[in-house]
């Protein structure tokens, strides 16, 4: 074969047992796959974004529109009753000069500038990195404040958990906790996205004494401050625990709350 | 030209993957609760499978026999990724219903099989065409198994009702067991009697008869 020139044609009338060519043939075709699927994955990235957004919007309006009362207030407003702002978590107050709907909090979070390292002790949700401005949502009727949604997140059992927790007009007590996204162990961890087992988190207290006390316990419930366990997923509910702790305390929404409360006459 | 018609029809019935092969039995399984999941991962092996035996077969003289199952299987999963890409961008809801099940086309053994057994042997438009029988065979069986399933349990057709449910005033009650797997199971033992029974040269000849030797476990 050496009347052969073409180096791509000397390689492909290799025997198809030379261990060169075998090499070649893999690389050449993982290349190929490997450029088309990085392609088209890069190309529908911001499909797939939108999409995933508009699921996300749909599930807390679903959360919304079953919360007794919200529901009767958004169909009488509209859309218009939920605010979505944009919350200074250092300052504990609504931040200026943010476009709510052009909000790009994962970019916020990646952002050295405009996140901030958590130390190990802080660092409940095991979050690494917390981002300086969060997206938030008041639900109003005539004016008042009826809800306020705060959209937490949290490292899980083997997932990111990504959570609506709905708080009533007092700031104490919950509304409603709706998980949007996870990946916990199906049948066990993955049963935090069940209706029934969110819908015993409505009307409990988050704090005794000025102190955030809400807790998924193992086993059953036995005050207004503990939501039950799943059996079987006792890391995940620990995860939602500290999740909610770090995301109402002072490195989360706990400053903007307090500043709410105290305007309250 | 009729040879190749026989190429594509052949997989329909006499050859189906499923009823003669017993395979994608797994997938066959989750997906036809409803017509329309049914419909909508069936669309999807079949563009894969055809896409990967056409490209299979176009390298088929190139393919090193030593990994040439890790290349076909590299050619799948990379068409499987794409696939549920553009499911999950243009149909987001749907590819939520099929979950993972999209993704496992790469492990349908009906996708290794085809081209491992036709396309390393043949040119690309026979190759594309058997490829072509096969996924409508599939296809054909995913929706004859999935209409029972929804009409028996849901009482409806690709979501438009037809059997008027207790629960909306009408006389049907769904039954539960035909949104459970053992009824995919059933439906599809049922289907096999029922055209084995129909097309006699489709029975095995057994394999042993009773009381003689424990069956070998096929590897």
């Amino acid at each position: 074969m050496a009347e052969l020139k073409n180096p791509w044609r000397r390689f492909l009338a290799r025997p198809n047992s030379d261990r060169t060519k075998t090499v070649g043939i893999a690389l050449i075709v993982a290349v190929i796959c490997g450029f088309c699927i990085s392609t088209t994955s890069v190309l529908l990235r911001p499909l797939i974004a939108v999409n995933v957004e508009a699921d996300r919007q749909g599930r807390m309006s679903a959360m919304l529109a079953g919360l007794p009362g919200i529901g009767a207030i958004l169909a009488q407003a509209g859309a218009d009753a939920v605010e979505a702002v944009i919350i200074d978590l250092d300052q504990g107050r609504i931040a200026e000069g943010f476009d709510p709907a052009g909000f790009d909090q994962a970019a916020v979070a990646a952002e050295p500038s405009t996140s901030t390292a958590l130390a190990r002790a802080e660092d409940l949700a095991g979050i690494g990195r917390r981002e300086n401005f969060a997206q938030a949502y008041v639900v109003r009727s005539e004016g008042e404040r009826a809800l306020v949604v705060l959209p937490v997140y949290g490292n899980g059992y083997q997932s990111t958990i990504r959570a609506y927790l709905a708080l009533e007009a007092d700031l104490a007590t919950v509304a409603a906790f709706t998980v949007y996204e996870q990946g916990e162990t199906p049948g066990l961890g993955a049963r935090i996205a069940e209706p029934a087992w969110q819908a015993q988190w409505a009307g409990k207290s988050l704090s005794r004494d000025g102190e955030i006390v809400i807790e998924v316990v193992r086993g059953s419930a036995g005050n207004e401050t503990e939501v039950d366990g799943i059996s079987g997923a006792s890391v995940t509910g620990y995860a939602v625990t500290d999740m909610i702790h770090f995301w109402l305390g002072p490195k989360g929404f706990g400053p903007w709350l307090d500043a709410m409360r105290n305007e309250d006459p | 030209m009729l040879e190749s018609l026989r190429i594509v029809t052949d997989p329909l019935v006499d050859k189906n993957p499923v009823t003669v092969h017993i395979l994608g039995i797994c997938s066959a399984l989750a997906v036809t609760t409803s017509v329309a999941t049914a419909l909508t991962l069936s669309l999807a092996l079949i563009v894969v499978l055809t896409l990967a035996a056409g490209i299979i077969s176009l390298i088929r003289h190139h393919v090193p026999s030593a990994i040439r199952l890790i290349v076909q299987i590299t050619i799948i999963a990379s068409l499987v990724v794409v696939a549920d890409q553009l499911l999950q961008a243009f149909a987001y809801e749907m590819s939520q219903r099929l979950s993972v099940f999209v993704s496992l086309i790469a492990t349908n053994c009906i996708v290794l099989g085809r081209t491992e057994a036709f396309a390393l042997q043949n040119r690309p438009v026979p190759s594309m065409l058997d490829a072509l029988g096969n996924g409508a065979g599939y296809a054909l069986v995913l929706l004859v198994v999935a209409s029972i399933r929804e009409l028996f349990g849901s009482g409806t057709l690709l979501a438009l009702p037809v059997l008027p449910l207790v629960a909306d005033g009408g006389w049907y009650e769904p039954m539960r067991l035909m949104l459970l797997a053992p009824s995919a199971f059933i439906i599809l033992g049922l289907l096999v009697w029922a055209i084995r029974s129909l097309r006699p040269g489709q029975q095995e000849t057994p394999e042993f008869s009773p009381l003689a030797q424990p069956r070998q476990v096929q590897p």
